[in-house]
């Protein structure tokens, strides 16, 4: 039981940790913010985003923007613990490697759901549509858990490359496809009102990739840091 | 008998059973009656994605394995990293050999060379992860970290394919299911005469027989550059000149 | 042959082997160190006293080779040994963005320690910081970080420090501080092992001197017992032979 809660409490402490470095630096949000406002701003020249074409591509709009910002945040929040040894000193702390991993995972699915709060709105009046769904919510919510979640892993990887800047893309996007294209689909059929059953397929698609993928990457997140 | 008198048997058996395999495609198997000699790539088509398949099969299992022993005799363990790379790089080509042979089939019969099929996306997208892979290995220094962080992008990669299969499944498909039932609007289905079922089933068994060959020599190769490299180190530490 | 266990021995390195890949960095190294002692770890770059003291602070794991630490067997016992050790590298492991007592207290909460703030500013004020705890760490000189760096190490009042090249990138004023620092940290009884390849450094602070080569303990010397009370003089003839 006492494991138990020291377990959660230094997980919480490493979140704790990485939202007050961020509330001191503001990097990783603004740089995640800049980069999606661009992202969209390229798509609208683009893609042309008549009122037309817009309620078709929406979903796949909101999503490129997602993962894009997604990896530079999370390239951020891992080479930090790595520049100046940091990561050292959380192996050297007598906490479970996995407190560790989720802590991490934790902290960085919060700076991509607030990118998501932020976005949202700003795409709603720049296009002057309606973002604010129960349903595209979660899956915001559930989509962008499984990319925080490998990617947390993957990244905790490519910051220790010597290739590291350029090798989470690559690593990451296409493992996260299946999340990706459900996340896409289940947004639109959201955004386009379809009925639930065709959208729960999707729903539980990521559901199911969230559950395994979380646990694999639980499970082997020690051999990723440890030597 | 040792290792390399077997290997040579081996290679030997293998270049046999692919020529045995070649002649029935072309002359045992009956001509398909709508596709015509295109149909005879379906063998050798299968065949390599099969081994494809396989080998990242291979690869991830060897992961796990390498994960596991590592913890107890990291010297032992080095063996299962070779394999698993000898695996990887060998699915590769043969999911590429997959992807070719796919192409020139449907060029006649689909009317394109590419169409953006659930079976055709996934293959590409598991040649993607794999040279990802590929990337993720040559990016380290440390032997023994490439081998673990290898091991984890085989075991992670390896589990994200049959979801990117299913979520482009999703959408429709109109790839031919040879074994199973076909969905309707299918192009370019066949049923199987016992001949062809013949010659389908030998060019598996010979293309993994191949696989197997290769997957020996590789691993050989792989032991080999090791040994150089440590006669070089031993050399040098010597004061060699 | 066993090790002859010694009563009071902190640390037993006994037969210690570490590669990377083909090469061997440590080769059946013997260590051992008793309660109190102050040992320097000398010898040239590439020795591998990084190597052993990464092993000996949980962070790497051996090869081959038994490691004993405060009594648990590494790499088996690790989560016990942590808790014992304080380690200081030349990089701070400190955050830049968060402020000395920020820093202290998220490493404070991750060792679980009782009544944080009261040790944070215990620490502080042992280490000299306590005048500047709520400005980032970025904006200190080298040489508070540096001592900042000790005061993270000795927060969980460690029975072992490992101290590797603590004195990278200082100036004379700045390492006469930290090696201030340290001579009150260390009064406490804490055993010591520290890489350094400044000999004078060394001199002044540890009480015995172990020279590595070529990944082996290739001399060991009390203080008392230094030919001549010549170190350099001592380390020259044994790193030349």
């Amino acid at each position: 039981m006492r494991e138990n809660t020291r377990f959660w409490r230094s997980m919480l402490a490493i979140t704790w940790k990485d939202l007050a470095l961020e509330w001191r630096s503001r990097e990783i949000l603004t740089a995640m913010l800049v980069f999606a406002l661009l992202v969209i701003f390229i798509f609208n020249y683009a893609l042309e985003l008549t009122p037309q074409t817009r309620s078709e591509v929406t979903a796949g709009v909101l999503w490129v923007t997602f993962a894009f910002a997604g990896t530079l945040g999370l390239n951020r929040s891992l080479s930090v613990e790595k520049d100046r040894g940091c990561l050292d000193g959380l192996l050297l702390a007598p906490v479970d490697r996995s407190a560790i991993y989720l802590g991490k995972t934790l902290a960085n699915l919060i700076f991509m759901l607030v990118v998501a709060a932020i976005v949202l709105p700003i795409y709603s009046l720049l296009y002057n549509t309606n973002l604010f769904l129960p349903g595209l919510a979660l899956v915001i919510l559930l989509g962008a858990i499984g990319y925080v979640a490998v990617g947390t892993l993957l990244s905790s990887m490519a910051v220790q490359a010597r290739t590291r800047d350029m090798l989470l893309p690559v690593l990451l996007f296409p493992i996260a496809i299946p999340i990706l294209l459900a996340a896409v689909k289940a947004s639109s059929g959201f955004l386009q009102a379809l009925p639930f059953e065709e959208i729960s397929p999707w729903l539980n698609l990521l559901v199911v990739y969230d559950v395994i993928f979380i646990s694999v990457s639980f499970m082997v997140f020690e051999f990723v840091v440890e030597e | 008998m040792d290792r390399s008198k077997a290997l040579t048997t081996l290679d030997i058996v293998t270049g046999l059973l692919m020529a045995g395999a070649t002649a029935m495609v072309f002359f045992y198997a009956p001509l398909e009656a709508v596709m015509g000699e295109v149909q005879k790539v379906f063998y050798f088509h299968v065949a390599a994605g099969w081994v494809g398949m396989l080998s990242f099969l291979v690869a991830a299992a060897c992961g796990v394995i390498y994960l596991v022993s590592a913890r107890k005799d990291p010297l032992k363990a080095v063996y299962w990293d070779r394999v698993a790379v000898a695996a990887v790089e060998i699915g590769m080509v043969f999911a590429f050999i997959n992807i070719v042979t796919g192409a020139i089939w449907a060029r006649p019969i689909w009317n394109t060379w590419w169409t953006w099929d659930p079976r055709l996306t996934t293959a590409t997208i598991m040649e993607l992860v794999y040279a990802a892979y590929l990337m993720l290995r040559q990016g380290i220094d440390d032997p023994e970290k490439r081998a673990r962080f290898g091991a984890v992008y085989a075991i992670i990669g390896f589990m994200s394919v049959p979801f990117t299969f299913f979520s482009i499944r999703i959408f429709r498909t109109i790839h031919p299911i040879v074994i199973g039932t076909n969905e309707a609007g299918a192009m370019g289905a066949f049923d199987m005469t016992p001949k062809m079922a013949q010659t389908f089933i030998v060019s598996l068994v010979v293309f993994s027989v191949l696989f197997v060959d290769v997957l020996w020599h590789r691993i050989r190769l792989a032991a080999l550059a090791d040994k150089v490299e440590q006669l070089k180190l031993q050399w040098e530490s010597q004061g060699g000149e | 042959m066993t090790p002859t266990a010694h009563p009071d021995a902190v640390i037993e390195v006994h037969r210690l082997v570490k590669r990377f890949g083909t090469k061997m960095v440590l080769r059946q190294l013997e260590f051992s160190v008793s309660r109190g002692q102050f040992v320097a770890l000398l010898g040239p770059n590439g020795a591998g006293k990084t190597t052993l003291l990464r092993i000996l602070a949980t962070l790497s794991r051996p090869t081959l080779g038994e490691v004993r630490v405060a009594g648990f067997h590494l790499p088996q016992q690790a989560p016990s040994v942590r808790r014992m050790l304080g380690v200081v590298s030349h990089l701070p492991l400190l955050y830049g963005d968060l402020s000395a007592e920020d820093n202290l207290r998220f490493y404070a909460r991750l060792y679980d320690l009782p009544s944080i703030n009261e040790r944070v500013t215990a620490v502080l004020e042992l280490v000299g910081l306590a005048s500047r705890r709520r400005d980032q760490v970025r904006t200190y000189s080298r040489g508070m970080q540096q001592r900042l760096a000790i005061g993270r190490a000795v927060l969980h009042d460690p029975v072992i420090l490992l101290l590797d090249e603590p004195h990278t990138g200082l100036d004379q004023d700045a390492s006469q501080m930290l090696d201030e620092t340290l001579r009150q940290v260390v009064s406490g009884g804490c055993t010591v092992v520290m890489a350094s390849h400044d000999l004078s450094r060394a001199l002044d602070l540890a009480n015995r001197f172990d020279i590595i080569g070529r990944g082996q303990i290739i001399a060991s010397v009390t203080r008392d017992h230094i030919p001549n009370g010549d170190l350099l003089g001592y380390y020259r003839e044994v790193t030349h032979a």
